[in-house]
């Protein structure tokens, strides 16, 4: 177990427009260990949605990923032909979307789509795929299994669809499971129970999952360790409870107060002023400058990288040490 | 506070969801009637936050849109200040109440004209019930956007130049334009990030101070609910389950759908602890359950829950519609 | 390591903002956009400026030479008068007959489009707005007229208006007719277009919003609405010109439409086939290219247009 599943480093995703290259995923490095749940948050359009596209090798071109690497059980995958690629996506890497009519095909019944993708990664009979289908709608808690599966997607709940969608994810027993707010379209009581299957799956079969959502109640439940993004950086990375309970980077510990609780009485939120800067005009430094109260001259002309913090990594010059000394 | 500012009676409201009448007549198929909407009745204070809480298909957005009179309701009246809204928003008596209530929208990328100006956008209610002129209704945009943190120089931009936080502000600027008592808040920040959403919850507080509005809130999001509202009721399938004081709702709640929802949050502060999820999924509201439309999800149902439709009847300072609360079940289990 | 973006955009006048616009952009690096238009706007202006353009003016008898007749191209006739493109049966400098015959014609084409886009969008903004029994009315109307090709409802119009115009008068409102006939033939399109369009901006909170104010529906169609469907009309315009100039050129190459006395490409085409086995080809050819050139370059533009408005190509 000393190779991680998934190891990214320094991982740059650039698009060119005639307006210059925008950045939107800026030099990101992390690593999922092998049972381990990555949550990956941040508002919309911080980079994160992208980071997992990058990391699937599925980014829409004229974007490319223009510096860095991915590792998957130390493999490099980034540079894999398209190809050898598409079947590192299905055998090794199963991906779950917000949508899950995106991911089902609504002319094929379950049955069809779950054998299909069964068979073109594993070895099996026709008859065996369909018993290891059965098995896995079993597994993500759909009643009554081996009668629903001959059903089309649209005969199925929201939530129901979504447990479909995590089954046909986990066909091949992948190694990684990607997850882009998986459960955002849902309602929250369906949410709990999505949640619930992907944790209890994930657990037993020892996947790594890589969980993209902007909402931090989601995180708090399932992930081992966060990481919270920024203007396509990685602003702090972490376990969870000490990066929910006791943030370190200013822009977390905003993010952190503006969630309304249900515990708190609290009359107003704390708030973040201003938004988060356009891909088009990233200020220099530190991209959190214009927003955040402890800004000192060094924000302005450098840009922190990720630096050691007790058992995280946070990147902003207050947790220098060099700073702390001077 | 003798009359409520907005009271609702017996709310229903049903849509014809059925197939084309050619096909009806030749599939031999009957009318399907969707009731959205089915006998909601609360009312609200001037100065107040009431808040409707429900997840989807609950009817919330459609209680907001029979109120605002964008939809006509099948029964029931809204009043506004004691007069009856029923007639639609075509009579003169109507005409004058009209400029006292607005709407702010969940999507501010579609609530706000993308062809037009933003200062003619601020300025719609001013020309509509022209309050202003001119010269005058020029510097008051100017003033309605400073008052939730724009600029007045950003009147000559186009919607699209703004994120969705400042979009929303822009949105809450048209609705105060024409200086209204009362706004029906239709999830207002769900389509927002939370940093954002924190910052318009806050506005709309802070404006909720200095100009003594009364807001109807609407959300699926109890973390914000609890923040925002005076007064929660709880829509589950068109029907309210509970109604009840922000206060009492969190630490006592009645209904067994309230007790679920509130389970079912995820709360930061319970880390590592399991939120317990709901079993089964709203049913469709084509075809509801007899009796408590609750009662197949409902861990206290019983034979009268299955049959007997409950009503709302008040237990200590809430009023809530399950038979099990009205036996005593709910404290046994 | 960030995007070099121009820093702090400053408001830019009209002129500015159309050539820093997306489209523009889209305009600018699309070759076949480039010379379309290139070669639409050559047609055009030479055709609004055709009295001062045009070497000769041919519908003035008094130049006429019948020794110029059937003079070729780039020839020198026996009246010693220079035809660039020759002249036909009567004399007449065919390029100046190409320059006022495609006036003519975009004129008529215009006009037509102009009338169909009128109806069409108007017909098709009540439709999408009021929905129910007017909806359905209006667009089986539609459905009834896509049903024919154009040329066949604009043929029924125009014999309709002849027999119910008195004799005497058809001549000075031929034109006219032929612009209501084509007009009528197409604004189906514009219809169905802007009512699904109008179906759509409906429903959106912009609309709701002054819907509670109390705005008049008129107000809400005129200024929220239509503002918003402007694109795909724009579109279709452009590729209806194109086929409201061919549609006149096949009514004018029947004998339909534009009177003698103001020919057409179509008409010249007409005139020209006749001489086109007696080895005169120039008669037939230079006109018959002008409105390809002209048809094909207005479509190419339409084309470009749609996809340049087209949110999902756009990058």
């Amino acid at each position: 177990m000393s190779t991680p599943v998934l190891s990214v480093e320094g991982m740059t995703v650039q698009f060119p427009t005639r307006r210059g290259i925008l950045t939107a995923v800026d030099d990101v490095s992390f690593s999922i260990k092998a049972g381990e749940v990555l949550g990956v948050v941040g508002e919309s359009g911080a980079g994160k949605s992208m980071t997992g596209s990058a990391i699937i090798g599925l980014i829409e071109p004229p974007g490319r990923i223009s510096s860095g690497q991915v590792f998957l059980h130390g493999e490099r995958i980034d540079t894999l032909p398209a190809e050898k690629m598409r079947r590192v996506r299905g055998r090794k890497i199963g991906m779950i979307f917000q949508d899950p009519l995106t991911s089902l095909n609504p002319l094929y019944t379950v049955a069809e789509q779950l054998v299909e993708t069964i068979r073109t990664h594993l070895p099996l009979s026709a008859a065996d795929a369909r018993k290891r289908a059965i098995g896995l709608l079993d597994d993500v808690g759909i009643p009554d299994a081996s009668r629903r599966i001959d059903d089309y997607p649209h005969q199925f709940s929201g939530g129901m669809r979504q447990r479909v969608v995590i089954a046909l994810a986990l066909c091949a027993d992948p190694d990684l499971v990607i997850a882009d707010e998986p459960t955002t379209a849902l309602d929250v009581s369906v949410q709990a129970q999505i949640i619930d299957v992907m944790k209890k799956l994930c657990a037993e079969k020892g996947a790594a999952i890589m969980l993209i959502t902007h909402d931090m109640g989601v995180i708090a439940e399932i992930a081992d360790r966060v990481a919270v993004m920024y203007a396509g950086r990685l602003a702090e990375i972490g376990p969870v409870r000490k990066v929910i309970s006791d943030a370190a980077h200013p822009y977390t510990k905003g993010l952190m107060g503006s969630i309304p609780s249900l515990l708190s009485d609290a009359e107003r939120l704390t708030q973040i002023p201003g938004s988060m800067p356009r891909l088009t005009a990233i200020p220099q430094g530190c991209p959190f400058n214009p927003r955040c109260s402890y800004a000192f001259d060094r924000c302005y002309i450098e840009r922190p990288d990720p630096l050691p913090h007790d058992e995280r990594r946070v990147a902003c010059w207050l947790y220098d040490k060099e700073e702390a000394l001077s | 506070m003798s009359t409520p500012l907005l009271e609702v009676k017996n709310l229903s409201v049903s849509f014809d969801v059925s197939r084309p009448w050619l096909n009806r007549k030749l599939e031999g198929q009957d009318k399907v009637l969707l009731k959205a909407v089915n006998d909601v009745s609360f009312s609200i204070n001037k100065g107040e936050t009431f808040a409707i809480v429900g997840e989807s298909g609950s009817g919330k957005s459609t209680i907001a849109r029979l109120i605002v009179g964008l939809l006509k309701p099948s029964s029931g009246d809204v009043f506004f200040e004691g007069k009856s809204l029923s007639a639609g928003l075509e009579g003169a008596e109507a005409r004058k109440l009209r400029r006292r209530f607005q709407m702010i929208f969940q999507d501010p990328f579609a609530s706000l004209n993308p062809r037009w100006h933003v200062a003619d956008i601020v300025a719609e209610p001013l020309r509509v019930f022209k309050t202003e002129t001119g010269k005058q209704r020029r510097e008051k945009v100017g003033e309605l956007l400073s008052l939730v943190g724009l600029s007045p120089e950003d009147g000559a931009k186009f919607p699209h130049q703004f994120s969705g936080g400042q979009r929303q502000r822009i949105a809450i600027a048209r609705a105060l334009a024409a200086n209204p008592d009362f706004i029906v808040c239709d999830e207002p920040t769900s389509a927002l990030d939370v940093s954002v959403q924190a910052q318009i919850l806050n506005l709309m507080k802070d404006l909720q101070d200095k100009l003594g509005l009364t807001y109807l809130f609407i959300s699926h999001d109890l973390s914000v609910v609890r923040h925002m509202a005076d007064r929660i009721g709880v829509l589950y399938l068109g029907r309210m389950a509970e109604i009840a004081d922000a206060k009492s709702l969190f630490v006592d709640r009645q209904h067994p759908y309230t007790r679920m929802l509130l389970d079912a949050v995820p709360d930061l502060g319970m880390t590592g602890k399991p939120r317990k999820p709901v079993e089964g999924e709203i049913p469709s509201p084509l075809d509801p359950p007899s009796g408590c439309v609750f009662n197949p999800r409902c861990p206290l149902a019983n034979a009268r829950c299955r049959t007997e439709r409950p009503e709302l009847r008040l237990y200590g300072p809430t009023w809530a519609a399950c038979h099990a609360v009205e036996e005593g079940r709910d404290k046994a289990a | 390591m960030s995007a070099s973006a121009p820093p702090g955009r400053r408001p830019m006048g009209l002129f500015s903002r159309i050539i820093d616009s997306d489209i523009f952009y889209s305009f600018r690096t699309s070759p076949v956009a480039v010379v379309a238009a290139s070669i639409a706007l050559i047609l055009i202006l030479a055709a609004v400026f055709a009295p001062w353009i045009a070497p000769y003016n041919p519908f003035d008898p008094r130049t006429l030479n019948l020794m110029d007749g059937y003079t070729a191209p780039m020839e020198t006739s026996f009246a010693g008068n220079y035809f660039l493109l020759g002249a036909d049966h009567q004399g007449r400098d065919v390029f100046s007959t190409i320059l006022y015959g495609s006036r003519v014609s975009l004129l008529v084409g215009l006009s037509a489009t102009l009338f169909a886009m009128t109806l069409g969008v108007s017909l098709g903004l009540i439709a999408g707005y009021r929905g129910g029994f007017t909806d359905a009315i209006i667009m089986r109307i539609c459905d009834i007229q896509l049903t024919f090709p154009a040329i066949l409802i604009a043929l029924l119009i125009f014999g309709v208006a002849r027999g119910l115009i008195p004799p005497s008068q058809q001549e000075s409102t031929a034109l006219y007719v032929l612009i209501l006939a084509i007009g009528l033939s197409n604004w189906a399109q514009f219809a169905r277009t802007v009512r699904g369009a109008t179906m759509v901006e409906r429903q959106k909170d912009y609309v709701a919003a002054a819907r509670i104010m109390g705005v008049h529906p008129l107000f809400i169609l005129v200024r929220h609405i239509l503002p918003n469907v402007t694109g795909p009309v724009l579109v279709i315009a452009t590729i209806g010109l194109a086929l409201a100039i061919i549609e006149e050129a096949t009514l004018s190459f029947l004998g339909v439409g534009v009177p003698p006395t103001q020919p057409s490409l179509g008409t010249l085409i007409r005139i020209g086939q006749q001489f086109l086995f007696s080895g005169e080809w120039w008669i037939l050819f230079f006109p018959a290219l002008t409105l390809v050139l002209l048809a094909l370059s207005v479509n190419l533009l339409g084309d470009w247009l749609r996809d340049a408005l087209n949110p999902r190509l756009r990058k």
